[in-house]
């Protein structure tokens, strides 16, 4: 079909003059939509942080595995074969405990206070890194049935439990982002419904004069695509700034812990998302409420 | 065209307003549908719109048959029939001009033929000082000639008008009916309703008379025997 300039012109008046017909039902539509992407975008803001987290600890989360005296240092080098056999381990990096000794003492500012330390009573030990921190229980009960090995140490619990986080995070917003997609189409639908019913007259009148379904649609189409596409904008936009003064406090509160991952970073993406569903919801909504009018 | 075969009409309610009505008016043809109250006249201008099924019957406009059109065809098929309703139907928050400039909207034409267009038929009825009225601004006769320049603004195929002059003084109503007597001339299918018997009087036409829904009378003399 060719486009129709003087239509299309027609078709977008007509949608914002709509608008302003109802401006509270339009006005509550709009703000369905920013609450929604709002409460999405915290959750998906968060559910990133906790990503950020967890690579973070997964990339200093070393299972430490000390190897018995009795075993050659010989023996000991040629353990790392049968590490990288075990599932899940990414990388394992061989320490003497010459090595071990010098760490040790290296972590502390008073060097003198351990100079009488022989460093023969330290281990030799592996530094075990895994791919998935999620099963870093089984790798080291893997580890735990290899003989060389006295003692295998972790400190899983931390990164196990943001992991859990992460989990139940997902679960609870995939809910909530469920329901309020439904209500907020719902109650697009319903603001395009209004629309119509304030115009059932005129569009009894366009019917009557010729005028197709699609001429008829458009308009409202172009409303609800309006109301959502206003209300996503201004969503991303307080989101962004909400999310600057969050990041902000918490920069202040846990200095050190963790960084914030930077808007920036995941503001592609999270445009792209909001547009899209202010777009959907808009449209979508708009063309459940059509129907119904049009069939004269 | 119209063609009307055997066409009985029962509302919803129960009330028969058409009682098996058949006639037939052929392209470039001229005529009034007159009758009393309620005998049916707007009912058939209903059913020739596809605005209501018939109970019964064949109901042919413009060579298509009201029964069997597509839904996806019927705009199209209103397109050639432009229709003055006896209440006007008017979009009341757009200009006289808009009203009738929509007609040629919905039909996709150009702007630069709507603001031609849209201006001379507005002449034509002598409204184009209220083109930027608003409908609830006008006289019931001002707006009755509004709905006439929205129906001829796309020269169609057919005019139908119910009550065209219905709340016209007699010189005004005279003038719309030489309006669209002209239309006819330049090959227009033109159907009327009227009430208004001196009004018929003053043409040589055919005149189809109804009453309680049956035909009858139908011929060129200008003869019914309804006393309007
Ligand atoms: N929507 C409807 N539902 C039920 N009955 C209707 C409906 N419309 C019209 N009628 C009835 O059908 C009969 C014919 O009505 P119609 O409107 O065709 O009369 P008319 O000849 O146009 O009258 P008038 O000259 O007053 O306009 C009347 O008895 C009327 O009450
Ligand atoms: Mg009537």
């Amino acid at each position: 079909m060719k486009v129709n300039r003087n239509r299309t012109f027609y078709y977008i008046k007509e949608g914002v003059i709509s608008i302003f017909n109802h401006s509270l039902m339009s006005f509550a539509s709009i703000c369905i939509i920013i609450a929604f992407l709002i409460i999405m975008g915290s959750f998906i803001l968060l559910v990133v942080n906790i990503n950020a987290i967890i690579g973070e600890l997964e990339s200093d989360n070393v299972i430490l595995a000390f190897i018995h005296e009795n075993v050659s240092d010989s023996d000991a080098r040629a353990l790392e074969n049968t590490i990288r056999t075990i599932p899940n381990v990414a990388g394992a990096r061989f320490i003497t405990r010459q090595e071990a000794y010098e760490q040790f003492i290296g972590r502390y500012d008073e060097e003198d206070r351990f100079e009488d330390i022989d460093y023969t009573v330290f281990r030799h030990r592996y530094a075990i890194y895994v791919d998935d921190v999620a099963l870093i229980g089984d790798t080291q009960q893997a580890l735990r049935h290899v003989p060389e090995f006295a003692r295998i140490n972790t400190n899983m619990a931390v990164a196990s439990a943001f992991v859990t986080v992460r989990t139940v995070v997902g679960w609870i917003s995939a809910v909530i982002i469920a329901v309020l997609l439904v209500i907020s189409l719902f109650i697009m639908s319903n603001t395009i419904k209004l629309a119509t019913f304030e115009r059932r007259e005129e569009i009894a009148i366009m019917k009557m004069v010729g005028a197709t379904n699609s001429f008829i649609r458009w308009p409202f189409i172009f409303e609800g695509f309006l109301l959502g596409v206003t209300g996503s904008m201004i969503a991303y936009f307080s989101l962004w700034g909400l999310y600057g003064l969050a990041a902000g406090s918490v920069m202040e509160f846990e200095a050190g812990f963790f960084q914030l991952v930077l808007f920036s970073n995941v503001s592609v993406p999270l445009f792209i998302l909001f547009a899209g569903i202010g777009f959907g919801v808009g449209v979508g909504g708009s063309g459940f409420a059509l129907n119904r009018y049009l069939k004269v | 065209m119209i063609r009307m075969t055997d066409v009985f009409k029962e509302y919803a309610n129960g009330t028969k307003a058409l009682k098996g009505v058949t006639f037939e008016l052929n392209t470039g043809e001229f005529a009034f549908l007159v009758g009393p109250s309620g005998s049916g006249k707007s009912t058939i201008i209903r059913l020739l719109i596809g605005e209501i099924a018939p109970s019964d019957g064949e109901v042919i406009v413009n060579g298509q048959d009201m029964d069997n059109i597509k839904m996806r065809k019927m705009p199209y098929l209103r397109r050639t029939v432009g229709v003055i309703f006896q209440d006007f139907r008017l979009i009341e928050n757009k200009s006289v001009y808009e009203n009738v400039a929509f007609s040629m909207r919905v039909i996709g034409a150009s702007g630069k033929d709507i603001r031609q267009r849209v201006p001379y038929v507005l002449e034509l009825v002598g409204l184009e000082y209220k083109a930027k009225a608003k409908p609830d601004e006008l006289s019931g006769g001002e707006q009755q000639r509004v709905a006439v320049a929205r129906a001829l603004v796309n020269n169609p195929r057919l005019i139908i008008a119910d009550e065209p002059t219905g709340n016209l003084d007699p010189a005004r109503s005279l003038e719309i009916l030489l309006l669209l007597k002209k239309i006819n001339d330049l090959g227009t299918t033109v159907l009327i309703v009227t009430h208004e018997k001196p009004l018929v009087d003053q043409f040589s036409q055919r005149v189809i008379a109804i009453d309680g829904g049956r035909i009858i009378s139908d011929g060129m003399d200008g003869y019914y025997n309804y006393e309007g």
